[in-house]
């Protein structure tokens, strides 16, 4: 990885820590809950469950357990970041235009919620 | 900051200064980590010095804010490249056909105008995605589809435009066809609306298509003659009940009545769902199974050099007990009307000696959950991204490429066309060094004429890209010697493909780039788009190979 991506990936793990443990309970549930919402409308299509899912059955294939994003404990704000900024495999970028900064905040809080603390 | 050809550092620090006055900083991307994320992430010269790349994008949110921007690159003649969802993966995602053009990104024009239930048609902007319009008319419970094609995530009006294709009803599955009105930006800022949105205060923009004189919307698709800011659809009504069928076919020469027999049903209207072509004895469904065949006998008599011999594949069919061929038809309708047509299906089908038939059941719409994931959505109104489970990382294919582009030329609607089509690709592929598929059927989308769809991996090695897309073009010219031409291509080979539309020396490239003169005289709107390129880039870029 070179020092540019190493920065941004380092302010992107930032952004998210502080988010984390930023804010009283009440925004904290609306952060996660307009996570649910942009994970629904651009993730799920892919990464749901249920057939058709290339996303999940893709990480099903590399022997991830759970394939289901929403189902993992593990997921960081720097990966997730990482992917929908810059794709991987199949799986295109996905823009500014498309999913915000905020939003993408969102997404992060929403399937960072049950990793252990 | 990457500045377009032949722009100045200083005209395009002003032009970017006044985009950003009219759009806000926010929504003007110049940084090398943000004018990234508008690379085709399924570029087959991904990574290399060639790949086409944007300097910047900006994303308006209204149609005045695109006027604005048209203005001022026309006065700095700044190459702009429009995208609206930019999502066309495989045909070009969000990149420009032409390297250092700035992105027009059209995503945040995305309201849904209209949906009218009574006369069952939409007006959308370019931002709007079939999710976004499915999820609308779901919300809303109105009883209209909309006809997808495979992605979800693309527009309807940058897939009209393109010339893509859906699965529901004839009249709705060619998506350019089911296009009712479009309002376009022109390359001097102006606005033009075609059909009856000519008329002010029209009352039938989305409901008659022609309008009076001329109808130009054809000259907006797969071109660059303006920015297309809505367009109205014609969608179908909820049917009330599905139902679908099979018949299987016993011998190599039965595809040919087999292809006859389909097009009178189609064309008289008997069965109105999109036909699948497929293969019981090959094991080619009409979906997915694109694998290598199990028994090498069988691979042999395929492999026979003039192709196979119809008296071996018979031979061989009769000493396993299978079908050669298959075709599915399905309908739309009452319940009755569609148990009638499946009955009068048969009875046409059943003049090829041998038929069967298998009832794949009637259904009342919409489909309950358990019986929905049966069936490819897209069939049902419903967008979905299962089509990317072909090529992606899954069980039955464990070390994917990065992602693909479709070799897709039109041939005619016969079972000659399909022999021979055949016939030549397994040769073409031999001699190119590709992988030789064991039997390809085509797809059905169009009423008169079929679709051939043969994917090419893209991968990040650029020697693995390079020979692909040689032996890519090579496959389009042995189409073309054929008169096969392809109906929409990756903008890597959009040049290559117009090339060979070349009857009476090129006349219709010739006319396209009369009215690209006259239209967009400094050559601002997406330059290189389908192989038309403004004047002054037209000389090193055009292909003309007679």
């Amino acid at each position: 990885m070179n020092m540019k991506k190493a920065a941004v990936l380092l302010i992107l793990m930032l952004t998210a820590a502080t988010f984390a443990w930023a804010g009283p309970p009440q925004e904290k549930d609306s952060q996660l809950e307009r996570g649910h919402k942009v994970y629904d409308k651009w993730c799920f299509p892919c990464h749901g469950t249920g057939v058709g899912k290339p996303g999940t059955d893709a990480l099903k294939a590399r022997g991830q357990n759970p394939a289901v994003l929403e189902e993992r404990t593990d997921l960081t704000a720097a990966l997730i970041n990482t992917v929908v900024r810059h794709g991987v495999g199949f799986m295109p970028v996905f823009r500014k235009t498309e999913i915000s900064d905020a939003e993408l905040d969102a997404i992060d809080a929403y399937l960072m919620r049950n990793n252990k603390k | 900051m990457k500045v377009p050809p032949g722009v100045s550092t200083s005209d395009f620090s002003e032009a970017l200064r006044q985009f950003e006055e009219v759009v806000g900083k926010e929504w003007v991307f110049t940084s090398d980590e943000d004018v990234a994320m508008y690379r085709d992430a399924y570029s087959p010269f991904y990574g290399e010095a060639d790949e086409l790349v944007a300097s910047a994008a900006v994303a308006p949110d209204g149609v005045e804010q695109v006027q604005k921007i048209v203005r001022i690159a026309n006065q700095y003649k700044i190459p702009i490249y429009t995208i609206s969802t930019g999502k066309n993966l495989g045909y070009g995602g969000s990149a420009p056909c032409y390297s250092g053009s700035v992105v027009l990104d059209l995503k945040r024009m995305n309201r849904i105008l209209e949906v009218n239930e009574k006369n069952a048609y939409c007006l959308v902007e370019p931002g709007v995605s079939y999710f976004d319009l499915y999820r609308y008319i779901q919300e809303k419970g109105i009883r209209l589809w909309v006809d997808v094609p495979d992605p979800g995530w693309g527009s309807p009006v940058g897939n009209a435009l393109d010339r893509g294709g859906g699965y529901l009803l004839p009249q709705f599955r060619n998506h350019f066809d089911s296009h009712c009105g479009m309002e376009v930006v022109l390359a001097n800022g102006e606005i033009l609306r075609t059909g009856m949105g000519a008329l002010p205060g029209a009352k039938t923009w989305q409901e008659y298509k022609s309008g009076f004189g001329p109808w130009i919307d054809g000259v907006f698709s797969q071109s660059n003659f303006g920015v297309v800011t809505k367009m109205g659809f014609w969608m179908c009504p909820a049917p009330d009940s599905y139902q679908v069928g099979t018949v299987t076919v016993p011998k190599y020469n039965d595809l040919t009545q087999l292809i006859d027999i389909l097009g009178y049903l189609e064309n008289t209207g008997c069965t109105n769902g999109m036909p699948f072509l497929g293969s019981p004895m090959l094991a080619r469904g009409p979906i997915g199974e694109q694998g290598p065949l199990a028994d090498p006998e069988l691979t042999a008599l395929l492999n026979d050099e003039n192709g196979p011999v119809p008296e071996e594949m018979d031979a061989y069919a009769e000493k396993k007990g299978v079908h050669q061929w298959s075709c599915t038809v399905s309908f739309y309708g009452g319940p009755q009307a569609n148990a009638g047509n499946w009955e009068f299906a048969k009875e046409k089908f059943s003049a090829i000696p041998g038929a069967k038939f298998t009832d794949g059941g009637a259904y009342k719409l919409p489909l309950t959950p358990e019986v929905q994931a049966k069936f490819n959505l897209p069939q049902f109104g419903i967008p979905s991204l299962q089509m990317f489970s072909i090529g992606a990382r899954s069980a039955i294919n464990p070390t994917p490429g990065e992602g693909h582009i479709w070799f897709s030329p039109i041939i005619p609607r016969t079972g000659e066309a399909v022999f021979e089509a055949n016939r030549v690709f397994r040769q073409a592929a031999k001699e190119l060094g590709l992988p030789v598929p064991p039997f390809s059927l085509p797809t059905c989308y169009w009423e008169r004429a079929f679709i051939f769809l043969f994917g090419f991996p893209i991968t990040h090695d650029p020697e693995t890209n390079k020979k692909n897309r040689k032996a890519f073009q090579q496959l389009v010219k042995i189409a073309a010697e054929h008169g096969w031409g392809e109906y929409r291509t990756a903008p890597a080979h959009q040049a290559a493909v117009m090339d060979t539309y070349s009857f009476n020396n090129h006349a219709l490239l010739r006319f396209h780039e009369t009215l690209k003169d006259a239209v967009d005289p400094n050559g601002i709107l997406s330059a290189g788009r389908y192989g038309i390129w403004p004047k002054h880039l037209r000389d090193s870029h055009t292909w003309r190979s007679s």
